[in-house]
């Protein structure tokens, strides 16, 4: 048990090599800290983003269906051009080494390939058709007014919290 | 300006909303050199409320306090759409979207999530068990494990050339078509509209 909390430790580490002793996932690469007058442009990103969510009616759960039953090309148009603006952003950024507005060079953690992305990426898959949500449109479905979905979310940050739990005893 | 204004509200198309949701990985880059991803959001909720010492959760959460200010501003951006943006018609759904939902015992298609589930007089049945409980569950479950969701594997993921990102987005679509053809028929049976 002990050895393999240790494993697990040293994994994290050494994919991600900051400060604290395990680390999370696409973590912070900002070296310099921010104070919370600066943490707000992260509000007004995510005010744009949800606008853009509800406006383009991507947290429906009718089109999360019309999706799964290819009876409709607009979410994958969505995530398609989404995906296309993402890459042509990313060559741009690397290839003139473009930095930070606070002059950091820009880093971008690398995915490491594990079981996890095809066992838990088909567990999310069948929780996504049901629920008609990725996390991201579960907080705008909450803002839109379906206060019910409040408890999905809380739901889901339990999910999390038992993965979490028995990450070391799943197959990884 | 009222035209604009008009145009705002409609609802937008996907070549509208698909190139500024890109956009968001290039912003969140250059404003303070973060990866785009949602479901570390909920990963830090648990770091920050019940960390329990477990070794997943015990990391320094509080670097990642943007994370959970963006969030916070996705919320936000539904109330901001929902009071002052939208749209006054219902939601346009594909006819045979329609038909395939009517065979389930869906048939109201006026808001953006069906009226019949997502209300709180659900919460402690088994429609409410199955579509919040256990429906979050997966999603909170399932992504972590896979280690990102939609935004952090399929687009930030994806828009960095990463072939494990690729993986994990075949296998979203492989378990949500799994839900909606196999398994949806039969919970929709089993909860009775």
């Amino acid at each position: 048990m002990k050895v393999k909390e240790e494993k697990i430790n040293k994994n994290e580490n050494q994919s991600a090599g900051l400060d604290s002793p395990v680390n999370c996932e696409a973590p912070n690469m900002q070296q310099v800290p921010e104070s919370s007058t600066q943490l707000l442009k992260y509000l007004v990103v995510g005010i744009l983003f949800g606008i853009v969510f509800v406006k383009a009616e991507i947290i429906s759960w009718f089109r999360i269906q019309e999706m799964f039953r290819l009876q409709s090309f607009f979410m994958y148009g969505v995530i398609g051009s989404a995906i296309l603006v993402g890459i042509l952003s990313i060559q741009l950024i690397k290839r003139f080494q473009v930095k930070t507005f606070d002059g950091e060079p820009i880093k971008i953690a690398d995915k490491e390939f594990r079981k996890g992305q095809v066992i838990g990426g088909f567990i999310f898959g069948l929780g996504w058709a049901l629920t008609g949500a990725c996390p991201g449109p579960l907080f705008a479905q909450i803002g839109t007014g379906f206060t019910v979905v409040a408890v999905t979310l809380l739901s889901a940050v339990f999910g999390t919290w038992v993965y979490g739990r028995f990450a070391d005893k799943l197959p990884n | 300006m009222d035209q604009f204004i008009e145009w705002i509200k409609q609802p937008w198309p996907w070549y509208v909303a698909g190139p500024l949701i890109g956009l968001t990985v290039p912003a969140l880059l250059l404003l303070g050199n973060k990866s785009f991803g949602i479901s570390s959001s909920l990963r830090h909720m648990c770091a920050a409320c019940m960390p329990a010492n477990i070794p997943f959760f015990t990391y320094n959460w509080k670097k990642e306090v943007w994370n959970l200010v963006f969030v916070l501003g996705i919320l936000l951006g539904g109330v901001v759409a929902s009071l002052w943006l939208s749209n006054p018609e219902s939601i346009v759904v594909a006819e045979s979207t329609q038909e395939d939902l009517r065979a389930l015992g869906i048939s109201d298609f006026r808001q953006l999530l069906p009226a019949e589930i997502f209300h709180w007089g659900n919460l402690l049945t088994m429609k409410g068990l199955f579509f919040f409980v256990i429906g979050g569950f997966l999603v909170g479950f399932g992504t972590r494990y896979a280690g990102g969701c939609t935004s952090g594997h399929a687009i930030m993921g994806i828009s960095n050339l990463q072939w494990p990102s690729l993986v994990a987005t075949i296998f979203f679509m492989l378990g949500g078509f799994a839900m909606t053809h196999f398994l949806l028929p039969l919970i929709m049976n089993w909860v009775g509209i």
